[in-house]
């Protein structure tokens, strides 16, 4: 078959088709200060920076993703929390903002134009788009209206809402659905060609299906159909097996799904109707040797490869700072070798 | 003794249905029902710490949600809260505990771990969150803490655990460390690794590991 581009590969991926080889999606964020060789507070202040690293790793990886995520909180920042460095992870958000239920009735929509970090997000979209072109997918990122409250108010404050504040938490969807489309449709139209929807809560390991279906998965039907492009609904690392039907209901087209899901469970449960993102284990992955690279991406590849629906992933959504790059780079050659159409059974490989 | 069991078997079921349901009101109406039949506090704080442990267990295995188990915990604390003065029942507060979250503003594991600490009758400092390495290791030296629980949520924070160990054994603290948080359930050998003494999988576990740590303590010293 003929080499195809990442776009192609990736293309061929969530329509279910097997492509040149597995499409693979490292997703680097911070990791991008490491390749700059800056600190992480630098290299987020440059739209320039993460334009430059993004392409870098691109090629050192051989990554077929380009991924304009900064830090979670920039959302946060945008409505006027804080974030908080670190020199060796991701930004993290501060003291929540929120810290009275009744604050939620104040609460406004953040207008995108005026949050210089996000302004960042797009410039580095636009920049990466003039670069790439149609080569390689631009992945942006919206935290959803469900889970970002997390952020906003803290997640005990939260949950207390969820259960015993309808009034606020159909107040507080309201805001955050609004902004969320708004934020979402500004990335599309600076160049990105899909939306990661961040939504952890969506795993029953957070919040019980029950509940979710009540809340989070109505909000998902609207905010993705509000959003002009297609989306990955990522679960952070949670596990989506009992609701991989609910997510494909909400209109996605691609699960984040966890190290703790069942393969060949989920596989059964997609196959020609979601394509899986996932699923290496990214905290693990510190300790990985070479060896073990190539018995977890090999695995990942023996059982959810075959007719297409798999882009291999961490299943966390950002490969952790402390990973080395000879982890990574092991990642993309075991992905080369094992991961190439029609792929082999496990015999025929050793 | 079977029959007494079996009655505390069916009142732990019966229990964890409301606490599932967020249903303060049956779940109150259990602990008064137990609590008028045995006159007992003991039996109220089996009930909520064998519940609990069922629902730690059952979230471990995917059958209910982080956030079912905090509302249950913080419910259960309230009960107990409550029960504790009529009952003229005293906190456990040997050894001495503290708990806090390091370099995060997360505080939602931290609240279950205390809720259910207290909630089994023990008492224990509450450090607050976002502290620092130096904050922390300060906090444990000037109240003399004993075991020491540290909640993280960054795989950033819980490598501090490290820092936190060395500059308390720098000082002289033989505070034992007890870790939990994200990074310690996707990592499993990371407890180890920062020289924590144990981890908490779930927040449930905790009583069991303190009284684990104090029985290995009082065989060594035997």
């Amino acid at each position: 078959m003929k080499k195809m581009t990442s776009i192609e590969r990736t293309m061929a991926a969530i329509s279910h088709k097997e492509a040149d080889r597995v499409p693979l999606f490292l997703l680097l964020s911070a990791y991008g200060a490491k390749e700059l060789n800056m600190p992480i507070k630098e290299y987020f202040s440059k739209a320039e920076n993460v334009v430059k690293a993004q392409l870098l790793m691109k090629e050192k990886y051989q990554n077929d993703c380009i991924y304009t995520f900064f830090y979670a909180p920039i959302e946060i920042e945008a409505f006027g929390g804080e974030v908080i460095y670190v020199d060796d992870g991701p930004p993290n958000s501060g003291e929540p903002f929120i810290t009275e239920i009744d604050q939620i009735n104040r609460l406004e929509v953040p207008n995108i134009e005026k949050c210089a970090g996000l302004q960042k997000v797009l410039q580095a979209t636009r920049l990466l788009k003039e670069k790439v072109g149609n080569e390689t997918p631009i992945i942006g990122v919206v935290m959803s209206p469900f889970s970002l409250p997390v952020m906003q108010m803290g997640f005990e404050k939260y949950v207390e809402v969820i259960y015993e504040h309808p009034v606020h938490f159909a107040k507080l969807m309201s805001i955050n659905e609004r902004f969320c489309i708004a934020w979402a449709n500004a990335q599309l139209e600076a160049g990105a060609t899909a939306i990661c929807y961040f939504d952890p809560l969506a795993s029953p390991n957070m919040i019980e299906r029950e509940t979710y279906l009540k809340t989070g998965h109505l909000m998902a039907k609207r905010t993705i159909s509000g959003i002009n492009g297609p989306t990955a609904t990522h679960l952070g690392s949670g596990i989506a097996l009992p609701v991989i039907e609910d997510l494909l209901e909400t209109g996605t087209a691609i699960v984040g799904f966890s190290g703790k899901d069942d393969l060949d469970a989920i596989k059964l449960a997609t196959t020609n109707k979601l394509c899986l993102l996932g699923n290496l284990n990214g905290l693990e992955m510190i300790h990985w040797d070479l060896n073990r690279v190539e018995k977890e991406v090999k695995n990942i590849i023996f059982k959810a490869a075959k007719g297409g629906g798999l882009i291999l992933s961490d299943n966390h959504g950002e490969i952790p700072w402390q990973v080395s790059e000879e982890i990574l780079l092991k990642i993309g050659q075991t992905v080369k070798k094992y991961g190439t159409y029609p792929i082999m059974d496990v015999d025929e490989n050793e | 003794m079977k029959t007494e069991m079996i009655e505390m078997d069916k009142l732990i079921l019966e229990f964890e249905e409301a606490l599932l349901q967020i249903n303060r009101v049956k779940a109150e109406e259990i602990f008064e029902k137990l609590y008028k039949n045995e006159n007992n506090f003991g039996e109220l704080e089996v009930l909520v710490v064998k519940t609990l442990e069922i629902m730690g267990t059952a979230w471990e295995y995917g059958d209910i949600s982080l956030a079912q188990e905090y509302m249950a915990s913080i419910i259960c604390e309230e009960l107990i809260e409550k029960y504790l003065p009529l009952a003229n029942a005293m906190r456990k507060n040997v050894p001495k505990i503290a708990i806090g979250v390091l370099k995060d503003h997360h505080g939602l594991g931290k609240r279950m771990v205390y809720a259910t600490l207290r909630a089994g009758g023990f008492e224990l400092l509450d450090f607050g969150q976002g502290l620092s390495v130096e904050e922390m290791c300060q906090k444990t030296i000037d109240s003399q803490v004993e075991i020491l629980l540290v909640s993280t949520l960054m795989y950033a924070s819980a490598l501090s655990v490290k820092e936190l160990r060395l500059m308390l054994d720098k000082a002289g603290s033989t505070a034992k460390i007890i870790v939990g948080g994200a990074p310690f359930r996707l990592d499993c050998e990371l407890w180890k690794t920062v020289g924590a003494e144990a981890d908490g999988k779930d927040a449930s576990k905790i009583i069991g590991i303190i009284e684990t740590m104090l029985a290995q303590e009082g065989e060594e010293r035997t």
